[in-house]
């Protein structure tokens, strides 16, 4: 899915910043962009971006920080996002997630040693009515149960 | 043989997929519809009888050899099972029927129709067909949509834009989610008529990036319409309009009209003070109309029905339908569109069914993590704006989360805060710093503090009046509707300590 450390390619992230300098709002849709090439905002693009915008780099600072999305350093490879909302709760969200918390020897946010799986707490994805949901690399699952999830992760 | 497969993303939660790769390896024609909202039925696997759509659910790779040869037990006709049976299905008339991405089947079943009434129509006769209709923001606020558009229509300036709020971060709702993965040119036609009313000729979605499968489906569908002149010049006809999907970033407060915005500029999502009105001064700083997915997606049947048909629905001043979704520990979970006015206890007990445990209802959480929680005593509130206004709580986007007894009200007071204290943009200090103060506070009432009750329904008062938005200003209702209505479970932690 993603590398395990914060490339170094001004090239590559020029030609994606020109991709997206036409839209109107052209900065989330570029942040975006670089995350799906390279797993994170490395701080190299930084720079760049705000040149091509012509914003200060404090500026640009500010809205990658503000959304929870964006990342500094890549992932691991396996994704795992756990829904801690209301829906999810009352079917059991909370006794789940401290089961895979504590299955993985992870806590929130957090990274595996070997860079194989990282853990995020997610607000709702939609499936309230089929919970508890996570979602494993961008695929959705509903009804999941801590070991069924773990052992996905380990495959 | 014809086999319809949701592809929706509960149905693909709970494996339809490979339900789906299971018919087509069996050599079944595979038609991926959206959900019909039955979610305890999901993966709803249909197959065609004698012209009537039978049902078979839950699903699995298993049944499909006895789904196909007839010998499976099926569920009857889908639009039979009387969740679906009892509804009023207006917004969500092809949610489930249709291919979503099958333009002319779409245009089959009645879309289109009310798109090719409003391009003949003048601007100000478009907006009165929607102000006659009583349609009110679908989002939340219930603002009546016919006056938004007046606004905007009347606003000059070098360009106006339709921008649709597709950032559903409340818990307990999908319906946005829903219609875009089950009837997504319902909100083209939707935004493509709000254009014509206004005078804008680019829309954009704003799409959170929690729902892949959406975004998926509305950029294909966008490049659909575009091919077949319904976006670009439409209909053939002199009106001009395109639009795009923006994807959100993880934030829950852009779910703001004036956030969203910012958002959408590229810019922190941080609240904007209104006045000046998004409808005067929005996306770039022109005329904008910023409307939720359901309200633009009703549009349509408006148009093609007539405003006096969509307005015969609901009670008082909450006029139509509302697709009413039922989550949380529920037996029957899914989305409910029924007219304005129905009882809350008849949705939760009659049309669910009650908990998915077995065990009693203890509270409902109506209308997302801002909205307040129902004991049962409170069940015959109708669900409408007006009474539930009146009864200390709001719809919001009409989710219903059912809590069985098990729940733990001050643990769900304390996450309303935390909620809070994690999404807050930090504009206003009553929220950014109070939502952190509310944690530590609910902390100490559950270490038998019982002084620290009064000052947090004083910090809740001071969120509720002196946050610009919903989020702090909402937060409260949780909150405080907990307290009030289970003081028991804010006492008990106080007598364990003496």
């Amino acid at each position: 899915m993603s590398s395990t450390a914060a490339p170094h390619d001004p090239a590559g992230i020029a030609s994606i910043i020109t991709q997206y300098l036409h839209l109107e709002g052209p900065l989330l849709p570029m942040l975006h962009g670089i995350q799906e090439a390279y797993g994170c905002v490395p701080d190299d693009a930084r720079p760049l971006i705000a040149d091509a915008l012509n914003i200060t780099e404090a500026e640009l600072h500010g809205v990658i920080s503000f959304y929870h999305d964006f990342r500094r350093e890549p992932a691991g490879h396996h994704v795992l996002k756990i829904c801690r909302a209301e829906a999810c709760q009352a079917v059991g969200a909370n006794a789940l997630s401290d089961k895979v918390l504590s299955m993985l020897g992870l806590d929130w946010h957090g990274t595996s040693a070997d860079g194989r799986i990282t853990v995020e707490p997610v607000y709702c994805l939609g499936l309230c009515a089929c919970g508890p949901a996570a979602m494993v690399d961008g695929q959705v699952r509903g009804r999941v149960t801590a070991e069924a999830l773990v052992q996905e992760l380990a495959q | 043989m014809k086999v319809w497969v949701p592809r929706d993303a509960a149905a693909k939660a709970l494996g339809a997929d490979a339900v789906a790769a299971a018919f087509e390896a069996a050599g079944a024609e595979v038609i991926r519809n959206g959900s019909r909202g039955m979610i305890w039925l999901e993966p709803l696997v249909e197959v065609e009888r004698d012209g009537t759509r039978v049902g078979f659910g839950a699903a699995t790779p298993a049944d499909v050899a006895a789904i196909l040869d007839g010998s499976a037990e099926s569920l009857g006709p889908v639009e039979e099972i009387p969740f679906y049976a009892k509804q009023n299905r207006l917004t969500f008339q092809r949610c489930g029927v249709i291919d979503p991405l099958n333009l002319a089947e779409y245009e089959a079943h009645g879309g289109l129709a009310g798109l090719r009434r409003a391009v003949e129509m003048s601007d100000a006769d478009i907006v009165a067909e929607v102000t006659e209709s009583g349609l009110r923001g679908r989002g939340g606020a219930g603002f009546p949509t016919g006056i938004k558009w007046e606004t905007v229509r009347k606003a000059d300036g070098p360009q106006k834009y339709i921008v649709c709020n597709a950032d559903e971060g409340d818990s307990g709702t999908f319906a946005d989610r829903m219609i875009m993965e089950g009837d997504p040119f319902c909100l083209i036609e939707g935004m493509v008529i709000a254009g014509l009313a206004v005078g804008a000729t680019q829309g954009y979605v704003y799409l959170r990036s929690e729902y892949p499968e959406a975004i998926e489906v509305m950029n294909a569908v966008i490049a659909i319409a575009r091919q077949n002149n319904v976006l670009g010049t439409v209909l053939n006809s002199s009106h001009e309009f395109d639009m795009e999907v923006r994807v959100g970033a993880g934030a829950y407060v852009c779910g703001e009209e004036t956030s969203l915005l910012n958002s959408l500029e590229g810019k922190r999502g941080v609240v904007r003070a209104k006045p000046p009105l998004p409808a005067l001064e929005g996306f770039l700083g022109r005329p904008t109309v910023v409307n939720n997915v359901i309200s633009l997606a009703t549009v349509p049947v408006i148009f093609e029905k007539g405003a006096a048909h969509y307005a015969s629905f609901g009670l008082g001043r909450s006029k139509g339908t509302m697709p009413i979704q039922i989550a949380g520990n529920v037996k029957h979970g899914g989305l409910f569109e029924t007219a304005f006015g129905m009882p809350l206890g008849d949705l939760v007990n009659d049309i669910a069914g009650g908990t998915a445990s077995g065990k009693p209802v203890k509270a409902v959480q109506v209308g997302g993590p801002l909205g307040a929680y129902f004991a049962p005593e409170k069940f015959d509130t109708p669900f409408a704006y007006e009474p539930f206004d009146g009864a200390g709580g709001l719809i919001g986007h009409a989710g219903v989360v059912i809590f069985d007894d098990t729940a733990d009200m001050l643990g769900m007071a304390r996450f309303a805060m935390e909620f809070c204290a994690i999404e807050s943009c930090g504009k206003c200090t009553p929220c950014r710093i109070g939502a952190v103060r509310g944690v530590e506070t609910i902390d100490r009432i559950a270490q038998g503090d019982a002084t620290a009750i009064p000052l947090l329904v004083d910090l809740c008062e001071t969120m509720k009046d002196g946050s610009l938005c919903a989020l702090g200003g909402f937060t409260p209702y949780p909150v405080m509707s907990a307290l009030e209505q289970f003081p028991e479970e804010f006492a008990v932690a106080q007598e364990a300590a003496e």
